[in-house]
């Protein structure tokens, strides 16, 4: 390779690094006018939530101005985006705490609930997908898809109920609501090093073994619950890039050779089919870190969808918008970071 | 037709994984035998600082890691116990109270519990100047002069108020959560730019009480662990441990298998649910907050008497009570919540449509066209709906406005409103509190904006009920100043431009086996320590 190349392929990459980020500025600076406009039109005055309702006039209009709620919009709006640049979201109402430092206490536990699920939606989802593509028609197909058609169409909050009446109610094979038992939250709390605050993680990095199957058996069900709904979608979408890779000339090239069938499948069309599902896959992760609210209230989950769902309810606008602000900006970035793969694993893209 | 290999070993996996995760679950479904595991919504907590936390869930945690120097007799109302005083007097001057310290009791760090301390606690509250400090402020303490007006001499505290007051107003007042006695040393180590141990304090404790807090995660969990030398006796259980489960069915399903004690935010319906069910009860209790209806008196005909005579026999107490609000309000007539001094139980009103129609008709006031406002929630809407058609057949129109709390609450802070459906917690277990918002307004001009007394919301003028809240603040005899609030009341609820319909209640529900688990009423916090399971 030259030199000339060389720089010139910096200078591409350089490029495309700054058109990257550019995106990523506007995108987030859109999500803070959201965030911003939210927050001055609903119906929760910030300056009785933080002075209670017996408040003197005198007290209320002290915190008014503290809060800048004097200020024209257009400055109140600046100040707020030099606070969020600054990685400050505010304090939250309720607690008096840094709203970054309380989500990055929750977060992990939504991050840990997502990732399993979404594992489970593409261990389960891609196989049977390419299955039910390579069998069309057949019953393999009917089942895939009536259970696909299940998940996708069930609400999410729904099954989770019946899922925990019927499998910890009912049958008592998972643990309950909450990550851990009493017992051993307690202990989880005193004799296990939050390193990474995921609590599988965790325990079997401290080699608390009984509490790690105990954690298990707690977040199997939530987990299979979100999975459920994100393995519907990804075998869905599995099945129709397959059905249409199966059909291009390669394939029946392919075939013709002699290649064995399983070869064509698993190795070469997968493969391209690959490409778009990296989206797919992406974008429902994306769904699940910031849509698992309901499953989170309902599991007693401490992640950040109940850290919502609870400032919401106690009227604690900070923390609802840097949460609403954080699980925004987890979405745009695995959405770069699809493109990215997008264009690692796609020939044509490079 | 065979299984892709692929797949097989993904089945293999996911059938291992299960496996794993259900033998442990089957074993260990219920609490440690000594641990109280209690499920409530906990994130009403901004601080367990105790001169700081003015929350339910706060105060409960305050109400068993410290005392005050007086505490209330939960079997009593009105009747005051030793806390770390021993004894309590008050000096013929009016404004000079002494106490005498309890002696051999040690805080938990293992400091002996000093008058200084108890003299350093009360400045404390003083000088942070935090939500519930006007509590104790309102006896004339500020920062500058909090240092001469309350002293420590030897095993003695003397406090000095700036005028005379009730006793039992003052004593009321410190047994108030915030009256907290704290340990001065340990505090005072963790102080941090001259916060007096603010920051420290919202995770640690520094008290005398029958536990100690060993771990607290805001919206998530706290952990309380017992003193085996608690100076009351130490407590049954070795723990506690509070789970933050706001979800009423996710409560009621952990609260069947037994992975809780006991949940505090079940809803009618799962209360309903569990009847029957041999392994758990329901306990009953009263709680503080009181609904009412008022009139703005700057709108007319709201402000004829008959015209409010005539609304106090057209609302169906009973008939709300017995239905969509059982177990959740029980009829209650006085301003003064059950379970405060002078707390009037009695409930002569009930609805009686033909009396208000001729009260309506003695008025001699046209058709009566008014408007409601209302919060948006449902127990609201329904109380309100029930008014609207009530009021209807007794012959007034009654428009509900609904909006939510912010406009609501700011229509009624700017006198703006009509007539308003609103709720009303005490702030501390004095009667005082109420009746100073209820029936005391000493300017009910619009300049004054005295937005803290909802008898000035309603520019409502008590009249004679202002000097005699003034005199029963400065009664020294217990007995009497019961009796004035009582008095008071009774006219307050007759003439008042207020309709007190009900009283909040608790239903707590709890495994067969807990014993002894007491809310604390509408005047205390939770207490713990007598419980056994």
């Amino acid at each position: 390779m030259t030199e000339k190349s060389l720089t010139a392929r910096g200078l591409r990459l350089l490029r495309q690094l700054t058109g990257l980020l550019l995106t990523l500025a506007i995108t987030l600076l859109g999500l803070m006018v959201v965030t911003f406009t939210i927050s001055r039109v609903v119906p929760i005055d910030p300056v009785l939530s933080i002075v209670g309702e017996r408040a003197t006039t005198a007290q209320y209009e002290a915190v008014r101005l503290d809060l800048g709620l004097d200020e024209p919009l257009w400055k109140q709006f600046g100040i707020y985006v030099g606070d969020v640049a600054q990685g400050d979201l505010g304090r939250s109402i309720r607690t008096k705490l840094p709203v970054a430092d309380e989500i990055v206490r929750f977060f992990p536990a939504t991050l840990e609930l997502a990732t399993l699920a979404t594992l489970f939606g593409v261990i389960v989802g891609v196989p049977s997908g390419v299955l039910a593509a390579t069998r069309p028609g057949t019953w393999v197909d009917q089942v895939v898809r009536v259970v696909g058609l299940m998940g996708y169409s069930m609400p999410v909050f729904w099954l989770g109920l019946m899922g925990l009446l019927l499998f910890y109610g009912v049958l008592d094979w998972v643990g309950g609501p909450g990550q851990l038992d009493a017992g051993y939250q307690m202990m989880l709390e005193f004799e296990v090093t939050r390193y990474t605050g995921m609590i599988l993680i965790d325990t079997a990095l401290a080699g608390e073994w009984a509490m790690f199957t105990n954690a298990l058996s707690h977040i199997v069900l939530p987990a299979g619950v979100l999975g459920y709904t994100s393995m519907a979608y990804i075998s869905r979408m599995t099945r129709s890039f397959m059905m249409n890779e199966l059909g291009q000339e390669y394939i029946t090239t392919a075939r013709v050779k002699g290649m064995p069938e399983r070869r064509v499948i698993w190795v070469h069309a997968l493969k391209n089919v690959l490409v778009p599902l990296i989206t797919v896959i992406a974008l429902s992760y994306a769904y699940l870190l910031e849509g698992s609210v309901l499953t989170e209230t309902i599991f007693a989950w401490p992640g950040l969808g109940s850290y919502i769902t609870d400032a919401l309810f106690a009227a604690d606008m900070p923390a609802v918008l840097g949460g609403t602000l954080v699980v925004g900006s987890v979405f745009v970035a695995l959405n770069m970071l699809s493109d990215v793969l997008y264009r690692l694993v796609d020939p044509r893209a490079k | 037709m065979s299984l892709d290999p692929t797949l097989r070993r993904v089945g293999a996996v996911a059938i291992t994984a299960l496996m794993l995760g259900t033998a442990p679950a089957a074993l260990l479904a219920e609490t440690p035998a000594d641990t109280l595991v209690i499920a409530d919504a906990i994130d009403d907590i901004v601080s367990l600082d105790p001169h700081e936390a003015f929350e339910f869930s706060g105060t409960d945690v305050i109400n068993n890691v410290y005392n005050g120097l007086i505490e209330l007799d939960p079997t009593k109302p009105g009747e005051l116990l030793p806390g770390l005083a021993e004894s309590w007097s008050v000096a013929d001057d009016g404004v000079t109270y002494t106490f005498k310290m309890k002696s051999g009791i040690t805080f938990a760090s293992g400091n002996p519990v000093r008058a200084e301390d108890a003299a350093f606690s009360l400045r404390r509250i003083v000088k942070l100047n935090k939500n519930p400090a006007f509590i104790i402020t309102q006896f004339g303490f500020t920062p500058e002069n909090v240092d001469q007006m309350i002293k420590a001499e030897g095993d003695t505290l003397i406090v000095v108020t700036d005028k005379p007051y009730a006793p039992t107003f003052f004593y009321n007042c410190l047994t108030a959560q915030v009256g907290a006695i704290v340990d001065e040393t340990t505090v005072m180590a963790n102080e941090v730019n001259g916060d007096m141990g603010n920051e420290w304090l919202k995770q640690n404790s520094a008290g005398t009480g029958p536990f100690i807090l060993r771990s607290y995660k805001p919206n998530e969990s706290y952990v309380l662990d017992a003193r085996e030398d608690y100076w009351g006796g130490a407590p049954a259980l070795k723990r506690v441990f509070m789970r933050h489960i706001p979800e009423a069915a996710t409560q009621r399903l952990l609260l069947e298998k037994g992975d809780i004690d006991v949940a505090r935010e079940m809803s009618t319906v799962d209360i309903e649910g569990i009847a029957g069910n041999a392994d758990l009860k329901v306990e009953e209790d009263v709680g503080g907050q009181i609904y009412y209806i008022s009139m703005n008196q700057k709108v007319a005909p709201l402000n004829n008497p008959k015209v409010l005579e005539a609304m106090r026999w057209a609302i169906d107490y009973q008939g709300m009570a017995g239905t969509f609000l059982k177990g959740q309000q029980r009829v209650h007539q006085a301003f003064l919540p059950s379970g405060y001094l002078g707390a009037l139980d009695d409930t002569p009103y009930s609805l009686d449509i033909e009396k208000a129609k001729a009260l309506l008709a003695e008025s001699g006031v046209g058709p009566i066209n008014v408007s409601m406002t209302v919060r948006n929630v449902q127990e609201r809407m329904d109380i309100a709906q029930s008014i609207q058609n009530t009021f209807g057949q007794a012959g007034i129109t009654l428009e509900l406005k609904v909006g939510d709390g912010k406009e609501v609450l700011q229509d009624y802070r700017a006198r703006n409103h009509q007539i308003t459906l609103q709720t009303w917690g005490p702030d501390y277990p004095d009667p005082q509190t109420n009746a100073s918002t209820f029936a005391l307004n000493q300017d009910n001009s619009d300049e004054a904006k005295l937005t803290g007394s909802l008898a000035w919301r309603n520019a409502y003028d008590p009249g004679p009920l202002n000097a005699m809240v003034d005199a029963a603040v400065q009664e020294r005899d217990s007995a009497k100043r019961a009796a004035m609030y009582e008095e008071m009341q009774r006219i307050h609820r007759d003439t008042s431009a207020f309709v007190l319909m009900f009283q909040q209640t608790y239903q707590t529900a709890m495994r067969a086996n807990v014993m002894g688990f007491d809310t604390g009423g509408s005047t205390d916090s939770a207490a713990y320590w007598q419980v056994t399971k």
